[in-house]
């Protein structure tokens, strides 16, 4: 694009065009003071300290002039001075002026531009006025709002609105008591605030301040440990201590934004409740934890190697079971699944994909022929409608979440939200189709079928790039939206304003999460959701595509590893004796042929004395795994259990030998975000004494099994990874450095595949799947009459054994709530904050009630957060046949008052 | 108050623009703006909360507490204040043991100063719900706020 070019201060600038007198001077080194300004928002130009001199035209303010060719700009006069220095000292009146105990003390855009203009503290003293006492709101854990600290530049407001999309805050009152306020001036805490920080660190004086700040000496550059979104983050480190986070703005992903759990969550690296021995199971004790005493090194993994030996020898490799870690690197996966394969001879390997979106690798790979995200997360702004289903990003992918916020608000993307309940997203959605729990396949073949109905395919890509549309468009044939409309419970006029929204798009791209996946026709689900991005077209181009919001930062990765029981690593078939081969030559083993077990299914073998033994690297199934009575039951059964852990977790606390791991800030590696983008994990700190890496753990645990791991370190790790896995054979440590990659990624000179399906699928065309809408496996009844379904809170994370060892999050959010509407509360005789017993066939737990209209009529929900309320004794274990992926969505229950409990 | 509050919002369309003459409506029909009458104004006119409640915050004519039955505004202007508004407000903030701004308890009065009333023949003088009382004392203020107070 042609530059612009213009003089300011008589220094010649090239400009782009667009950007305004402001971004070219600061662009190019020349300080013009400002207040309101900030790159990341639109120019507001309410604090009239920009004021500069453009040839003609007077003094206007800079971050409100656009850039033209031949402009002339002075920044400094005698006339702009007068202008600035009332400006400034309008502010600095209404302000405290004890910039010695104020924590943005040197970092602080009101003592620059006090510098820079010239202060008269006589002239000052003189104007000032009488003082604002208003109390500074400090109940959020992780930062204070002062007002009177406040310059009222709004920068908090707009970021609030076109950041983050919250809209938390807005200017209250008028005159001398503007302020920056919550509705209500509620304290932050009770607002609708995030917490996300991001008003924090753009506020350019103290107002909204990080409560203990300090000044890291260094920063390490590094992948967020939550959900699947792979935010970059900057971790500041003195010493050997993370003492803050910072968002990393060279990230195509996260672009500087962190969320809550992103920005504040990573004190659990520091926890003092972290384990730092390893622990041998003793009745008698000894340890700070009942049951265990603490071990050797040598001890621990002489007496693991020597148990997993034993039981191998006795009952063969078969009775042994690992789950791998959907947090842990590649790295640590793929040596797990090695591990497992040829060390223990067996493959009994699964991870946690399991119980979460292994139904996306199912559904997926049987339309389009390989089972992850089509489209980058960038194409989210890039598309004209956007549909989610089964999903609350804000919620579980929060920065996600605030990109579609942003991508509404900024680039009129319209948005379509299937989900039970209404979430923050479903306000802003147009239509919200509030889908019955269960019902998704016929409100997505009820879809497609208003869409052939009305002619709105794409008959051009249906042929040229697709098969079995003749049986696909015969199934759905009988979804007419009026009998949809009384399986899944929407009105038939929004089923069909959906159909035409998404259809009519020339991009229309579609998010999934949990919502279609942990269903009995959980893989069905994904099916109907690839049918109809296929029906319409909308594969292989921009703004377009089907993506799962995967659930843990490294879900997508462990399966990549091959941390499953029916692939061997990069999905490569065990039955090819090609690939068995190249396997078995570069680890020199013997690898198993038969199929391993599903770890759903191994609890049944377990009670059948089939499965004697398990090894889990950072994973809680007692606590996050369905009907978890029956897995606490099989893990308390096994022979022997082994258990890399942060934390004494609920699983842990059932293990035979307890091996305490690094965490993510401890250790180099590599994550896989949601749309397959390897990025580098960075070692910022060392482990707590006596803590090894799981790399470290595993081949020291190889090594006494009498087999010695070759590749020791993450980057050498990588480069096996590289060399056995033809979908990452490009990627490399040395690379990795400069940009993350995105798999396939063929080669060294391969820069990797950002969008999927451009020209052709793996096996040439997809394949529309005719599937059938089938009622869930527990239907609500007389004495269940409630359904269930379980999702995330905003400030906890899966088990919670990271989050609820991070203080602030257990202050913003210290329990768990039942979710029930209105009117089924009503009927209950259920009042807010009231103690309730939930009860299922399997289990009853207590908790207290939220009484809200978020849950539709007849369906409560709750998180699975807290080990206290342990939401999976009610859930059932019923599995999608496919995937073998339970159904946690849908459980019937019944809720009443517990007597006696909510007295005073 | 919620089918108080659907009949207003029925009448409008539910756009941004809105939002003024509806909180005009909610509070002549509720007497003052109560938290969940703008949530729910919020939702309708699909503004965040926190801008509705910038707008109101912003116009002096709203109010956020319940309004006394009677609603007494004290002229402050410059005719009443020379002919002692100042000791007429005084004896009202005793008589009712609140102080301007603020109602009572029992919601049988709230007490405002306001700038002008624009009787400044009739000065000092206050208004009791729309009812001018004319050149006051201390002494028939007394008399009159139990009077007002008999009426209930």
């Amino acid at each position: 694009m042609d530059q612009v070019n213009l003089s300011i201060d008589a220094v010649e600038i090239a400009a782009t065009p667009g950007t305004t007198v402001l971004d070219a001077a600061l662009g190019a080194g020349i300080y013009i003071p400002h207040l309101c300004h900030h790159p990341d928002l639109k120019p507001a130009g309410v604090c009239r300290l920009c004021m500069v001199e453009i040839a003609g035209r007077g003094t206007t303010p800079a971050c409100l002039s656009p850039v033209e060719e031949g402009m002339v700009v002075r920044t400094e006069s005698p006339e702009i001075r007068d202008l600035r220095r009332v400006a400034a000292e309008l502010l600095i009146l209404d302000h405290r002026p004890d910039c010695l105990v104020c924590a943005k003390n040197n970092r602080c855009e009101l003592q620059r531009v006090a510098a820079h203009v010239g202060i008269d503290a006589a002239r000052l003293a003189r104007l000032r006025r009488h003082e604002k006492t208003l109390p500074v709101d400090d109940s959020n854990p992780f930062f204070t709002h002062d007002p009177q600290q406040c310059v009222l530049c709004g920068i908090c407001v707009r970021t609030c609105n076109e950041i983050a999309g919250v809209n938390a805050l807005d200017f209250a009152f008028r005159g001398f008591d503007t302020m920056v306020a919550t509705f209500g001036n509620d304290p932050l805490v009770k607002s609708r605030c995030e917490s996300c920080g991001e008003c924090v660190v753009r506020c350019p004086v103290g107002a909204l301040a990080a409560k203990d700040f300090q000044q890291p000496s260094r920063e390490v550059k590094t992948i967020c440990p939550y959900c699947g979104t792979g935010c970059g983050l900057l971790l500041g480190v003195r010493g050997n201590r993370i003492v803050g986070v910072r968002g990393d703005p060279d990230s195509s992903v996260n672009r500087g934004i962190l969320c809550v759990k992103g920005r504040f969550g990573i004190d659990f690296v520091n926890h003092p409740d972290r384990l730092s021995t390893p622990l041998i199971r003793d009745p008698a004790g000894g340890s700070r934890f009942p049951g265990f005493r603490e071990a050797s090194w040598d001890e621990a993994l002489g007496l693991a190697a020597r148990s997993l030996a034993a039981i191998r020898n006795q009952y063969g490799p078969a009775a042994i079971m690992g789950i791998s870690s959907s947090r842990g690197t590649n790295e640590e996966s793929y040596l797990f699944q090695k591990f497992m394969r040829a060390v223990v001879g067996t493959n009994n390997v699964d991870n946690c994909a399991r119980v979460c979106h292994s139904p996306s690798v199912t559904g997926l790979s049987a339309v389009f022929g390989s089972g992850a995200a089509t489209n980058p997360l960038d194409d989210i702004e890039e598309t004209e409608v956007l549909f989610l289903v089964g999903c609350s990003p804000t919620e579980a992918h929060p920065v996600i979440g605030m990109r579609i916020q942003r991508a509404i608000a900024g680039n009129g993307v319209r948005l379509i939200v299937a989900d039970p309940r209404k979430t923050r997203l479903a306000q802003s959605a147009d239509p919200w189709l509030p889908v019955r729990p269960g019902t998704n396949v016929a409100l997505l073949n009820g879809l497609a079928h208003v869409i052939l109905r009305e002619g709105l395919h794409d008959e051009r890509f249906i042929a040229a790039r697709t098969e079995g549309f003749e049986s696909f468009a015969e199934k759905v044939q009988a979804y007419a939206p009026d009998r949809v409309a009384a399986i899944t419970g929407i009105p038939a006029g929004d089923i069909e304003a959906a159909a035409r929204r998404y259809a009519q798009a020339d991009r229309a791209m579609i998010l999934y999460g949990l919502g279609v996946t942990e269903h009995s026709d959980g893989s069905l689900g994904v099916m109907g959701c690839a049918n109809l991005a296929l029906l319409t077209g909308n594969v292989g181009r921009k703004g377009t595509g089907v993506n799962p919001l995967r659930g843990q930062n490294n879900v997508q990765g462990a399966c990549d590893m091959g941390a499953l029981p029916n692939v061997l690593p990069g999905y490569q078939s065990l039955e090819d004796e090609a690939v068995r081969g190249k396997f078995e030559a570069a680890w020199n083993c013997k690898l198993p042929v038969h199929k391993g077990l599903k770890y759903t299914e191994a609890w049944h073998f377990v009670r059948r004395g089939r499965v004697r033994a398990a090894y889990i690297v950072g994973h809680n199934p007692a606590l996050t795994d369905p009907y978890l009575q029956r897995v606490e039951e099989a893990l308390a059964a096994l022979d022997f259990l082994v258990v890399n852990e942060l934390f004494l977790t609920k699983t842990a606390r059932l293990a035979h030998v307890v091996l305490p791991a690094a965490s993510f800030a401890e250790k180099e590696g590599t994550f896989i975000n949601a749309d397959r983008q390897v990025q580098r994990v960075r070692k910022a700190v060392d482990p707590p004494a006596g803590c090894k890496t799981d790399v470290d753990i595993i081949c020291e645990l190889a090594d006494r099994m009498g087999y010695a791991m070759p590749a020791r370190t993450a980057a050498d790790l990588m480069d096996e990874i590289a060399a056995m896995v033809p979908l990452m054979a490009g990627i490399r440590y040395p690379r990795l450095e400069e940009h993350p990659l995105a798999w396939p990624c063929l080669d060294e000179k391969d820069c990797g595949s950002r969008m999927l399906y451009e020209k052709s699928f793996p096996r040439g065309r997809a394949t529309f799947r005719a599937i059938d809408h089938a009622e869930p496996a527990e239907a609500p009844d007389a004495s269940y009459p409630l359904i269930l379904t379980t999702g995330r809170r905003l400030q906890h994370y899966n088990c919670g054994s990271m989050t609820r060892c991070t203080p602030g999050l257990s202050t913003l959010c210290p329990e768990e709530r039942l979710e029930i509407h209105p009117q089924d509360a009503a009927g209950l005789n259920v009042r807010e904050d009231e103690m309730v017993e939930v009860a299922s066939r399997r289990g009853k737990i207590r908790v207290r009630a939220r009484v809200t209209d978020r849950c539709s009529p007849g369906v409560v929900f709750l998180s699975f957060h807290f080990e206290e309320v342990p939401t999976n004794a009610l859930t059932g274990d019923r599995l999608d046949p496919m995937a073998c992926t339970p159904e946690y969505k849908v459980s019937a229950v019944r809720v009443a008052p517990v007597e006696g409990a909510n007295v005073g | 108050m919620e089918r108080r509050l659907d009949a207003i919002l029925s009448s409008f369309a539910g756009q941004e623009h809105e939002l003024i003459p509806i909180l005009q409506q909610v509070q002549r029909e509720l007497g003052y703006l109560p938290r969940e009458a703008m949530l729910e104004v919020a939702q309708f006119a699909g503004v965040p909360e926190s801008r509705v409640y910038a707008v109101a915050t912003f116009y002096a004519q709203f109010r956020f507490t319940p309004i006394g039955r009677k609603h007494v505004m004290v002229c402050r202007g410059t005719s009443c204040h020379v002919r002692g508004a100042p000791r007429i407000l005084e004896e009202i903030e005793r008589q009712l043991s609140i102080k301007e701004g603020e109602t009572t308890p029992d919601l049988s009065h709230s007490l405002e100063t306001v700038a002008c009333i624009g009787a400044c023949g009739l000065s000092p003088c206050i208004m009791i719900n729309n009812k001018v009382e004319a050149k006051l004392t201390p002494k028939k203020v007394a008399v009159l706020l139990r009077k007002a107070g008999d009426d209930d």
